[in-house]
């Protein structure tokens, strides 16, 4: 029998990090999808980076800073009482990172698509920013909406290099599964490595064909008028 | 500036200048006029001269450079001041081309959203009866035709008891029948509600039909202002009978040419001889006028 803990530590991880990145992902979309500040390539290439450097990469840079022998992770130590290396809640902020542009991308893009009129519409009608973004804009999006939370819990699944970084490889603390699959691996224990792997499979493949299935409108209800 | 209080006749006062970036080039739209309180204007020109970008300034969407719009003596814009009012503080109605329903709600919540907090429902139910939406309160705006669509959008407009309605070219995708239909409910509404109202339009005899006062723009600017009849027929015929239409067809026969007209859904044929022939061409607008003193009347049903 396997150790469960792997999968729901993963499972855990994925969920904190997609609602969190829901809460981020949705002013920082909008932003991003409205702005003509000049600053706004810079930060769409920082929010992109994740794609394509290797999550060593972030893993390593994230080690480094948080680490308490460096002023700021020494000043989360002290203040926060924060040790985010070695951690789940660091774990956390790396999936955040890691999984952005996962979840920005398709809101942004969400954003872009509707017509700038029926944001318009709302304001000729005295309704405030807010309301129009929570009652007009997001209603209309629900498909870029779902397929960001999808994509962002997904690929937080997937984690590998960023975890091993700054989590370790703790058991019951941060060992999620796609390191326990690693780990079952190098003592030989194929079994093992197998069942993890076979569940991860079946589990990604159906949170993928769900991506699809909305964006190809096989649930008409949920494609924004319901 | 200063006599707008006194001067009750001028409700907007517009001066406007912004710099826009077109697909040929730059462009300076730089307006200025001043419409009557209770009338209908029209705004006409090419694609491109600035007409929709004259509309959201006003509706404040967006921040001329520099200038100054006053409505009923209250200031919206001044740069010179910072005075800028947000579009929800203008209490306009805006009717916009690809109508802008809220595909997320049904029609009847379409207009309960633009109630203003506190405003009674009354409104809805007037607008729901002259605009005659009652069947329609139930569905959602992508199972309504694009004349429904309309129809609903401009009741929304009107939710909020506006003074000033903006309407960007709102009947240019609807099919000629739909048109003329909307332009009543159009006129009934700005009679009953004793609007203010702008409207862009390209259609010569919607713009007889509908409106008071027009205004040409090209090129970000005023060309011409003045009332529509004269300024599509340049003030050379004096008729009892006109009509304006498109050339369809030219025959000629010996001397003449018989010309074919659209006018409205009608085709109506008009000789022509071969001088006057010669200045048109398929495609051309044209005013068809008759100085007839015995026309025969037929009452019709």
């Amino acid at each position: 029998m396997i150790d469960w803990n792997p999968l729901l530590i993963t499972f855990k991880l994925a969920s904190i990090t997609t609602i969190l990145l829901l809460v981020i992902s949705i002013p920082l979309s909008y932003w991003l999808a409205n702005t003509r500040s000049k600053i706004k390539p810079v930060a769409e290439t920082l929010v992109s980076m994740p794609l394509v450097l290797p999550p060593t990469v972030i893993g390593f840079y994230m080690l480094l800073a948080l680490s308490p022998s460096n002023a700021f992770g020494n000043w989360l130590d002290e203040w926060l009482g924060l040790r985010l290396v070695f951690s789940f809640e660091g774990l956390v902020l790396g999936s955040l990172i890691y999984s952005l542009p996962f979840m920005v991308h398709p809101i942004q893009a969400g954003f872009a698509n509707l017509s700038p009129s029926l944001k318009h519409a709302s304001y000729v009608m005295g309704k405030s920013k807010f309301l129009t973004l929570t009652k007009v804009l997001l209603p209309n999006m629900k498909p870029s909406l779902i397929t960001g939370i999808i994509l962002a819990f997904a690929h937080t699944i997937g984690e590998f290099g960023v975890v091993l970084m700054i989590g370790g490889n703790l058991s019951g603390k941060t060992r999620v599964a796609s390191i326990a699959i690693y780990d079952e691996v190098e003592s030989l224990n194929y079994g093992a490595a197998n069942t993890y792997s076979m569940i991860l499979f079946g589990i990604t493949f159906l949170i993928l064909m769900m991506v699809y299935l909305i964006n190809g409108g096989y649930f008409k209800k949920w494609n924004g008028n319901d | 500036m200063e006599d707008i209080s006194k001067n009750g006749m001028e409700m907007i006062e517009i001066q406007l200048k912004k710099k826009l970036k077109s697909s040929s080039g730059e462009m300076l739209l730089n307006v200025q006029a001043s419409l009557e309180e209770g009338k209908f204007t029209t705004v006409y020109g090419k694609s491109g001269a600035g007409k929709s970008t004259l509309l959201m300034l006003l509706a404040g969407l967006l921040k001329p450079d520099e200038g100054f719009l006053s409505v009923a003596g209250q200031i919206w814009t001044d740069t010179v001041k910072r005075i800028h009012l947000p579009p929800q503080k203008r209490n306009i109605g805006y009717v916009f081309q690809e109508y802008a329903l809220f595909p997320n709600m049904t029609v009847k919540e379409n207009l309960l959203f633009a109630l203003a907090k506190k405003q009674p429902k009354s409104i809805i139910d007037q607008l729901v009866e002259i605009i005659d939406l009652g069947q329609l309160q139930d569905r959602m705006p992508l199972t309504l035709s694009g004349g429904q669509k309309q129809r609903v959008a401009l009741a929304r407009a009107l939710v909020s008891k506006p003074k000033l309605l903006l309407l960007d070219e709102p009947l240019s995708a609807l099919d000629h029948e739909m048109r003329v239909k909307l332009q009543s409910y159009i006129l009934e509404v700005h009679r009953e509600f004793k609007l203010t109202t702008i409207l862009i339009s390209h259609d010569v005899s919607e713009i007889i039909r509908l409106s008071d006062h027009m205004i040409e723009m090209d090129h970000g600017k005023i060309i011409r202002k003045g009332d529509p009849a004269s300024m599509f027929t340049n003030d050379r015929v004096n008729a009892k009978f006109q009509f304006t239409g498109e050339v369809i067809k030219m025959v000629k026969q010996d001397f003449i040419v018989i010309v074919t007209v659209l006018i409205g859904k009608d085709l109506v044929k008009v000789i022509s001889n071969d001088k006057e022939a010669e200045t048109l061409q398929i495609g051309d607008r044209v005013l068809i006028a008759s100085k007839a003193f015995n026309p025969i009347i037929h009452k019709i049903s």
